[in-house]
């Protein structure tokens, strides 16, 4: 009784503690109110405006080495915006590369020209959007406002639509019509459109006495010009800007601290000063400079760098508002993870003994096929003479294990499943690599050491 | 639809001692299955049968005569044509320099044309009206069968009517404008200045009308003139009309009139007797009783009978006068009911139908009539004097029509009369007491009139060529500066040189190949060949051009130019629809294009010229059955075609390679290749189009000319590699003043630039990642010899790189 009591006035004295306690940090917090308000205000700006660098591909960055590229691009553009000159070009890079940027950044520059912006059109096709050629005429003449001309008779027959889109561009010629832009994204898929009807259309046009165009095609294949039929080919100007993401690690250094430094017109001017700081801290940290360069290693391609700084800044909050190198490890060990390991981690017991007796399966018939049975048999095995603490399984709970992993697709059948098959018969291979096996084992819950022991040596079993 | 008719002759034969044959003055043609007639007669506009069904030929018919010299002999016509604006080629429509009327042909003035026709083909008769110059055409028509003619057209340009020709057109019109002024200007007279004397002889008529039915008019405020002299008896009228007639009869035009009827009289055939309308003569249709709407009609005119007996009398000798109105009526229905659905129905069938038309006419044309009184602006009054001139011209054509009416019985005139009186001002405002006298008969006979006549409500026509076109810039492109930019012009694709070099031997073989089938009037299939860029399709646009000049100075006979492109297609089939729309303007689906084309080509057309059709890139109108193909080389084998194809591939054994044998064999042996540039070749094009131009340096040119000429041949792509040169040398030279000559280091980047396999760059710059990766595959490929691995296998390798 005694001590029962004592141990309430102990728990209340500790709230009392608590008490205290709480009320102090409500009176320092009072005093530092203002000052967090606007810490918090801070980091959220900071987020946003970051955010919104990495995910957009926003104007005001700056070109990174492309300079040449950029000024042969704006010199094209201009004269066929000037001087009604029709051109072609292709921009050949791989992703993330800053094609769209390129062009973007040209378009940008020309439209900021008077003269200019009032008297080019521009039309923007995308291979993944515009799938067949009567879907991009179809967005040529609607970029164009040809619809207005004419009334009732728009959008016809493709074949409509396409005597009538080529009859309008005939009409133009090169000192009094409106020059047109287009931008091809994904070229190489309109390369794959029938007949390629819409590139020979656009690049006959840019070689004869019609309406100035200029056509501007970005891809990532660097055979593109393979991919064209030759009498496309020939009409094409075979001009081509490569960009190549020639820089080394120094300049990836020198663009991860551009890209994570605050502007200078950031409002609270201390805070960004701060920051600014730590960015350059960070810069100079030697496990930072370790995790970039692996970054580098992987990828050159500045999205995916984005995507890492994106996961650091995710991070940061009013309690952590700077971020440290160990942000940036935890990034980059999220960015390079595994989604199938991280599957077999949630598996169950069963399903990883599945698992380790198709690798032993794989071992022994050098990726060959398995079915169920074969798999089942070598469970069983194990079961029977190793095993203490798997429980021997009836067969159809080792049925439903296996049409689970078919379902998380860590197996995969060879062919069609029909409905007569018998299912136990159906050849199956395993999506996993050994060593992914093993280090998912390696990280394993709780996982037994005899299935442990089972799938570091097969052989000795047999 | 079609009913068979059957033409005849009217009247005796005048045998022309020139010409061993008989010519007739007129003709009759008989719709099978249908009691009427319709009369044609020499100096009549008829329509005639040609390809199209909606539009058929107009023509003037100027001889009428059978053709003795075949075995069997025939009923032919010399017509002088008129033409369309769709049937004038369409690469010479933009001649014209403004939009056609609807309705408005031309004087088709080429010698050259067949003017001989089979007499059957003849459709029916038109109205055709010739406007002088300054004259505009009316549009808002009541009557879509007039047709217009303002202007000449002979193949070569348009051109205004000649004054004599004008005159003859115009006296064709019997009953000219000039006549029917003098009338309005004395009814003017005697009657108030404000109205128009079509509208006061609707009022005369309806007050006629109506007091012989004695029945209350209904009110109206818009002529509230007219109401007041109904409330008059029917005495005091009378004097009024008669002075109106008599004005009419005193016209000037009107003795002439009736000197040509008696001329006339004496050739007419008492076939022609059974007149089509049924009112005036008892025909057994009459006595029917489901025309109630007749026989009402007629007790109503009985009455009319009894009150207006007195005035036959008077009437008697202005029956002349009359009958023209009462045969103005019959001409306006004819064209419409005889001419386009070649069947005639009786016309007082159709009076109902007039009738509500005009009912449905009627409060736009009171409006008209309210806009007309109100300010008689020039517009307005031109109107009406285009639409009192067209009335008059229906007089002038059925003017031989008018004597059979003197057989007939008199007291039947007044009735009829009154009634077409009416109708025959009907382009004219009308009033609503008119109208709803006629509403009585009308509404009992709507029950049957439908079926008889269906009534034709024209579609409205959207334009048929659409111009879109991109809009145009707001400012002036930019002149060329410097002599980089001007060179830089000057090699461009685009750029069309004065003439071509280094294909002189293939322009002259092309070009005589054409001239002569176009001399010879006969057809032919032509097959050039070659890889990209050797300038085949500039040659043969080179020779059309230069055809198209000698044309114009009358060395060749006039030709028409088509060009298709396979890769301008969607589907091979489209072909035709192309074809047919340069051809002729029109539209249709590809089947039906196919169809027309084939009977185009294949029968003798009245007015064709020799077409040269130039197919580009003709693999791509390769199909399963290669039908397409087929057809194009099969034409011009039919000696009517007189068509030239002259047809353009990349590859040289294409008829061999692709065409089935038939197809092959119908194109013929007349090839020609066009072989790559040399390097000789390649500098005097860039020689030639850089003339007196000081921009690139001579070794430099011989540099890309060889370049280009050991990779491909292709002028394009030397011209494109110039170009880039000049961009370099003017990027590469600072000051921008002072622009150096293009020099071969220039030329070499450029070429660098297009040719260069950038691969190796590429990899140069990939990452350290994808560098191994590609290592892992070559030494995979080491091990195994093999071209293809596994993933499986290539990790393998790359961990134990």
């Amino acid at each position: 009784m005694t001590q029962r009591h004592f141990q309430r006035r102990r728990l209340h004295s500790k709230s009392w503690c608590l008490f205290v306690g709480f009320q102090f940090v409500e009176m320092s917090s009072r005093k530092l109110k203002s000052n967090n308000l606007k810490h918090s205000e801070c980091l959220s700006q900071v987020q946003r405006i970051l955010r919104e660098r990495f995910c957009h591909q926003s104007l005001h960055s700056n070109l990174f080495g492309v300079q040449v590229q950029y000024k042969h691009l704006i010199e094209l553009l201009k004269r066929t915006a000037i001087y009604g000159e029709s051109n072609s070009v292709l921009i050949i890079g791989p992703r993330g590369s800053g094609k769209t940027m390129l062009i973007n950044h040209a378009l940008k520059e020309l439209m900021e020209v008077e003269e200019v912006s009032e008297n080019v059109l521009q039309v923007h096709l995308n291979g993944l959007l515009q799938i067949n050629d009567n879907i991009a005429l179809k967005e040529i003449t609607r970029q164009l406002n040809l619809e207005n001309v004419v009334g009732d008779k728009v959008f016809g027959s493709f074949a409509e639509n396409l005597s009538f889109l080529l009859e309008a561009l005939k009409k133009g010629d090169r000192t009094s019509s409106c020059p047109v832009i287009f931008i091809l994204d994904e070229f190489d898929l309109f390369a794959h459109h029938k007949n390629q009807t819409l590139l020979y259309n656009l690049f006959d046009i840019s070689q004869s006495a019609q309406t100035p165009v200029a056509v501007v095609g970005l891809t990532c294949r660097l055979d593109i010009l393979e991919l064209l039929e030759k009498r496309v080919k020939s009409r094409f100007s075979h001009r081509q800007i490569h960009l190549m993401n020639s820089f080394g690690f120094p300049q990836y250094l020198k663009i991860f601290k551009e890209q994570l430094s605050l502007p200078a017109e950031f409002p609270d001017k201390l805070f960004a000063e701060k920051w600014n700081e730590n960015v350059q801290c960070l810069s100079e940290d030697r496990s930072v400079r370790e995790v970039l360069q692996k970054h580098f290693n992987v990828s050159k391609n500045l999205r995916s760098l984005h995507m890492l700084l994106m996961l650091a800044l995710n991070r940061v909050t009013s309690s952590h508002p700077f971020m440290t190198a160990a942000d940036l490890m935890e990034a980059n060990q999220l960015c390079s993870m595994d989604s199938k390991a991280n599957i077999v981690h949630g598996l169950s017991v069963l399903e990883i003994c599945l698992i380790i007796a198709m690798k032993h399966l794989n071992d022994i018939y050098e990726e060959e096929p398995f079915n169920f049975q074969m798999v089942y048999n070598e469970f069983q095995k194990f079961v029977q003479r190793k095993a203490h603490s798997v429980y021997n399984f009836e067969k159809p709970v080792v049925m439903k294990a296996f049409e689970h992993l078919q379902q998380l697709e860590l197996i995969r059948p060879m062919e069609r499943t029909s409905v007569n098959a018998q299912r136990e018969y159906q050849l199956m291979k395993l999506l996993l690599d050994n060593t992914q096996i093993m280090n998912a084992l390696q990280k394993y819950p709780n996982c037994p050491t005899d299935v442990r022991q089972w799938a570091t040596s097969s052989l000795s079993w047999l | 639809m079609k009913s068979r008719q059957t033409y005849s002759w009217v009247g005796r034969p005048l045998l022309d001692p020139k010409l061993h044959h008989q010519t007739y003055r007129e003709m009759s043609v008989k719709v099978e299955g249908c009691s009427t007639e319709l009369h044609i007669h020499v100096g009549q506009f008829v329509l005639v049968e040609g390809n199209d069904d909606e539009n058929p030929y107009v023509a003037k018919l100027v001889e009428l005569f059978e053709d003795g010299s075949e075995p069997r002999s025939r009923k032919r016509a010399r017509v002088q044509w008129f033409i369309r604006f769709c049937e004038v080629p369409v690469c010479k429509q933009h001649l014209l320099g403004r939009k056609p009327a609807a309705q408005e042909i031309f004087w088709y003035d080429y010698p050259a044309c067949d003017s001989n026709i089979n007499a059957e083909t003849i459709i029916g008769p038109v109205q055709v009206v010739a406007l002088a110059p300054d004259e505009v055409i009316p549009t808002d028509l009541k009557n879509e069968k007039t047709l217009f003619v303002k202007l000449s057209w002979n193949e070569k340009k348009f051109s205004p009517l000649s004054p004599e020709l004008f005159a003859q057109l115009e006296k064709l019109q019997e009953g000219s404008p000039r006549c029917q002024k003098s009338v309005e200007a004395k009814t003017k007279n005697i009657e108030s200045p404000s109205c128009t004397t079509a509208e006061r002889a609707v009022k005369r008529v309806e007050s006629r009308h109506s007091s012989s039915k004695s029945r209350p008019a209904p009110t109206h405020p818009v002529t509230p003139r007219a109401r007041k002299r109904l409330e008059l008896s029917s005495s005091p009228r009378t004097p009024n009309t008669r002075i109106s007639r008599q004005t009419s009869w005193a016209s000037p035009d009107s003795p002439r009139r009736t000197k040509r009827k008696a001329a006339l009289s004496e050739i007419t055939s008492p076939s022609k007797r059974s007149q089509p309308d049924g009112l005036q003569t008892p025909s057994p249709a009459r006595k029917a009783p489901e025309k109630t709407g007749e026989i009402q009609r007629r007790s109503c005119a009985k009455d009319d009978k009894k009150v207006s007996a007195e005035r036959h009398m008077t009437l008697r000798p202005r029956v002349p006068a009359l009958k023209t109105t009462v045969l103005s009526e019959e001409r306006r229905l004819t064209p419409t009911r005889g001419g386009r659905r070649s069947s005639m129905v009786p016309s007082v069938i159709l009076i109902p139908e007039n009738i509500r038309k005009r009912e449905a006419e009627e409060p736009e044309a009171q409006d008209e009539a309210v806009s007309s009184r109100h300010h008689t602006s020039r517009k307005s009054s031109l109107l009406t004097l285009n639409q009192i001139k067209q009335q008059l011209r229906f007089l002038g054509k059925s003017e031989s029509d008018s004597e059979d009416e003197e057989f007939l019985p008199a007291a039947e005139i007044p009735d009829s009369s009154s009634e077409e009186e009416e109708d025959s001002t009907s382009p004219l405002p009308r009033t609503p007491s008119g109208a709803s006298r006629n509403l009585r008969s009308s509404t009992k006979l709507s029950l049957q009139t439908p079926s008889k006549t269906p009534k034709k409500t024209p579609k409205p026509r959207t334009p048929h060529h659409a111009t879109p076109r991109i809009r145009s810039r707001n400012l002036a492109a930019q002149e060329p500066a410097s002599v980089l930019e001007e060179a830089r012009l000057r090699l461009h694709v685009s750029a069309v040189p004065e003439s071509l070099p280094c294909r002189e031997q293939e322009f002259q073989d092309i070009y005589n190949f054409v001239e002569s089938k176009l001399l010879d009037q006969t057809g032919g299939c032509m097959y050039i060949s070659g890889v990209p860029g050797t300038g085949k399709t500039a040659t043969v646009h080179e020779v059309i051009r230069g055809l198209q000049q000698a044309a114009q100075a009358n060395d060749v006979p006039p030709f028409q130019y088509i060009e298709v492109n396979g890769m301008k297609l969607t589907e091979p089939h489209q072909v035709y629809v192309q074809i047919l729309q340069k051809l002729t303007g029109q539209k249709a689906t590809a089947i039906h294009a196919a169809e027309l084309l084939a009977k185009r080509f294949r029968t003798q057309g009245s007015s064709q010229e020799t077409t040269v059709l130039l197919v580009d890139e003709l693999d791509l109108l390769w199909t399963q059955k290669q039908d397409v193909m087929y057809n194009l080389f099969d034409w011009p084998t039919h000696k009517e075609a007189r068509l030239v194809v002259l047809t353009i591939a990349n590859t040289m054994d294409l008829p061999e390679r692709i065409m089935m044998n038939r197809v092959s064999s119908r194109l013929g042996l007349t090839r020609m290749s066009f072989q790559p540039y040399t390097h000789s070749q390649l500098q005097q094009i860039l020689g030639s189009r850089l003339k007196h131009l000081r921009a690139f340096e001579d070794d430099a040119i011989q540099f890309v000319a060889r370049k280009v000429a050991a990779l491909s041949g292709d002028a394009r792509r030397c011209l494109d590699i110039c170009r880039r040169a000049t961009d370099i040398c003017e990027f590469s030279c600072q000051k921008p003043g002072s622009p150096g000559l293009v020099t071969v280091a220039h030329l070499l980047e450029a070429v660098d630039e297009m040719f260069s396999s950038s691969y190796i760059t590429a990899i140069k710059n990939s990452s350290v990642l994808e560098q191994s990766f590609l290592r892992a595959i070559l030494a995979e490929f080491r091990r195994s010899g093999l071209e293809e691995a596994t993933f499986q296998q290539w990790l393998v390798m790359f961990l134990l790189e």
